[in-house]
């Protein structure tokens, strides 16, 4: 694997970030750089708001303080058009892939084609046909997304999430639901296309193999604390962190034993 | 070893300060014995408690259970709690049960509010619903002028897939009860007609009931039925898949791409379906007039002919195009409004009818006295 020239420029700042449904507040003062061209990661215990942070970074739900800045855009501080406009060169893939069940994998991949290009359906179909060999689904085009399996449903959700060639691509749990082969080609599918392509990659996720595999950069979100309490590469949060959450969340909780557990939500 | 030998609990004091509880038998749920004596006699003043389980046989979560109670107790009135005379297994399910404390303020207040307070509540909670709509109309308002600027996005087979589903498919339904309801209007009308000798009314009768307002009213209820049913639960499962966030991040209007096409489709769609329901029903009451009152057919038609006017006829499709807005939108609305869950997406679906059945009686009253007013 090369080393990855990263970080050198910001892609997104976070600033004093604050977000919560209603009065209950989900986590406070988030502060921390997405860098170009990095893989970066969001870590933390399920229910923690990973998710919902993923939410605020893709202008899905409002923060009820601090910052998101895409470059010098202010990203909630700008009309909702000039939002879509940041998120036109943005590509999200849902927890569950999310594809239009009514529309067939071809029709769902050149959706956003046909929205935002002046492509002729010529060309719409030579793209479609290209993204989606680009992820192993040649020849399923004309499938319904209820005709496929779930990694193919996956797969197919980053095929349109690829559709106009992003600067960005979020991904919450890619390989939650998967089994471990198909959940391990989808990481080096992910880091095939963030490397070749320097799309910058922000993931969801709590596998550890994906986490030290492909993240050159990382957050871990503390459900009890409500807050960040660790940031960095996760194989440096590995050996230096002092934090013991951390630490137990990277070493799968360090012991199998129940007695490991001690006090401990789960 | 006796297999059946039925579960047992016995209490003894082996010294004046300590408590022995000592379980046997075969435990299983739906089988255990009276562990409220147990309970009762924890309370007698000792100060440490132990178990014998040597008489055990077999057992399984109701005996936990049991325990679990016992130690509970015993500890809040700090006794000692001593459970090494139990088995290996049982004391490490119960110090699994123990180890993650119940989460603080986790569990909901059953407390059921007072009456006053939930209706005040009630009464807090329109504003916000109103507000609520409000806004989806405007969003709806705000979508419609861009479609007749032109520049709506969406796409126009949809729109045509949903006029083919709300218009042609629900042809069956309608033709079966507008056509009833034209036989029961003349019959209804008939007994009453035949005692003054005027059976040639019913015809007059079922043309002017059907044309101006229940052919309307009839194909409604069926729409908001068929139609706003369906699309309340196809828009509300897009929200629990997350499809609408997937439109919405894409920067395309889910208020153009999905619910300006269904609304359009239903506002087109609904008056040919009156004029379609309008014929049927006259049909139904020609085959009463005809068959059981014995009138003569062109009589009956030109009766028809006569009490008809192209007010009437208006005033029916003015009808069906503001019912086909009103399901449309209550459809949409909630389908747009649902939870992230199967059962949020039952909810909203039956909201959708209930409240496009109201809009469809509230309409009508709304019609009929505004005709009223003007005079026609
Ligand atoms: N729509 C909502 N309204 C209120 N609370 C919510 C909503 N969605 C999620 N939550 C709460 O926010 C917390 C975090 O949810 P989420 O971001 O999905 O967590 P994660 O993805 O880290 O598992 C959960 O505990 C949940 O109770
Ligand atoms: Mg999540």
């Amino acid at each position: 694997m090369s080393v990855q020239v990263t970080g050198s420029q910001p892609h997104i700042e976070v600033r004093g970030l604050t977000v919560s449904y209603g009065s209950f507040v989900l986590m406070r003062d988030l502060n921390f750089t997405i860098g170009r061209g990095e893989v970066f990661i969001i870590m933390g215990g399920s229910g923690c708001g990973k998710s919902t942070l993923l939410k605020v970074l893709v202008g899905l739900k409002r923060p009820s303080a601090g910052q998101v800045l895409y470059g010098p855009v202010s990203f909630w501080d700008v009309s909702p058009e000039e939002r879509d406009k940041v998120m036109r060169r943005a590509g999200i893939l849902y927890q569950s892939g999310a594809l239009w069940s009514s529309m067939t994998l071809a029709e769902n991949v050149a959706l956003p084609l046909e929205q935002y290009t002046k492509l002729k359906p010529a060309e719409i179909r030579d793209m479609v046909a290209y993204k989606m060999a680009l992820v192993g689904l040649a020849g399923f085009e004309d499938f319904y997304p209820s005709e496929i399996s779930g990694g193919m449903r996956k797969r197919a959700g980053l095929a349109r999430a690829m559709a106009l060639d992003p600067e960005i691509v979020f991904f919450d749990e890619p390989s939650a639901g998967l089994d471990p082969v198909s959940a391990k080609l989808l990481d080096d599918l992910i880091i095939e296309l963030s490397q070749n392509l320097g799309t910058t990659i922000v993931i969801v996720t709590h596998e550890l193999a994906s986490i030290f595999a492909i993240g050159t950069n990382s957050i871990y979100l503390d459900v009890e604390t409500r807050t960040m309490t660790a940031k960095g590469n996760p194989n440096e949060l590995l050996k230096s962190s002092t934090d013991p959450k951390v630490v137990r969340f990277l070493t799968r909780g360090g012991s199998d034993q129940p007695d490991g557990l001690k006090g401990e939500r789960i | 070893m006796n297999s059946h030998s039925p579960p047992s609990i016995s209490l003894d004091q082996p010294t004046p300060d300590r408590m022995r509880i000592t379980v046997g038998g075969r435990w299983s749920l739906g089988a255990s014995p009276d562990t409220a004596k147990a309970h009762a006699a924890l309370s007698a003043g000792c100060s440490a408690l132990d178990f014998s389980a040597e008489a055990l046989d077999e057992w399984d979560s109701s005996l936990v259970i049991f325990l679990l109670g016992v130690i509970r107790r015993a500890r809040q009135s700090n006794m000692e709690v001593d459970q090494s005379g139990l088995p290996a297994g049982l004391n490490r399910l119960i110090a699994l049960a123990f180890a993650v404390p119940e989460r603080e303020g986790a569990a909901r207040n059953a407390i059921r509010a007072s009456l006053l307070e939930r209706v005040g509540e009630a009464s807090l909670s329109i504003p916000r619903k109103l507000g609520d709509i409000l806004e989806f109309l405007g969003e709806a308002t705000i979508s419609l002028s861009r479609f007749l600027r032109g520049r709506a996005n969406f796409r126009w087979r949809d729109l045509l897939l949903m006029m083919q589903q709300t218009g042609a498919s629900a042809l069956p339904i309608v033709t079966l009860i507008s056509l009833l309801l034209g036989l029961i209007l003349a019959f209804v009308g008939a007994v009453q007609l035949r005692v003054f000798g005027a059976q040639i009314y019913v015809a007059s009768l079922v043309g002017i009931a059907m044309v101006r307002v229940m052919g309307a009213v009839m194909t409604g209820i069926a729409m908001a039925g068929r139609t706003g049913a369906s699309y309340a639960a196809v828009l509300g499962t897009m929200q629990v898949n997350e499809e609408v966030d997937a439109l919405v991040t894409l920067g395309v209007s889910p208020m153009d791409f999905l619910v300006l096409p269904r609304t359009l489709a239903l506002v087109l769609m609904m008056p040919l379906l009156t004029i379609y329901a309008n014929v049927m029903g006259i049909a139904g009451g020609y085959i009463v007039g005809v068959t059981v009152l014995g009138l003569n057919p062109m009589e009956y038609l030109m009766a028809t002919k006569a009490a008809l006017s192209l007010a009437n006829v208006w005033i029916g499709l003015i009808h069906s195009v503001v019912f086909g807005v009103v399901i449309a939108l209550s459809g949409c609305f909630f389908g747009m409004r649902c939870g992230r869950s199967s059962s949020a997406v039952g909810d909203a679906t039956t909201s959708a009818v209930v409240s496009g059945i109201i809009g469809i009686i509230v309409v009508t009253a709304l019609i009929t006295v505004m005709c009223e007013v003007i005079g026609v």
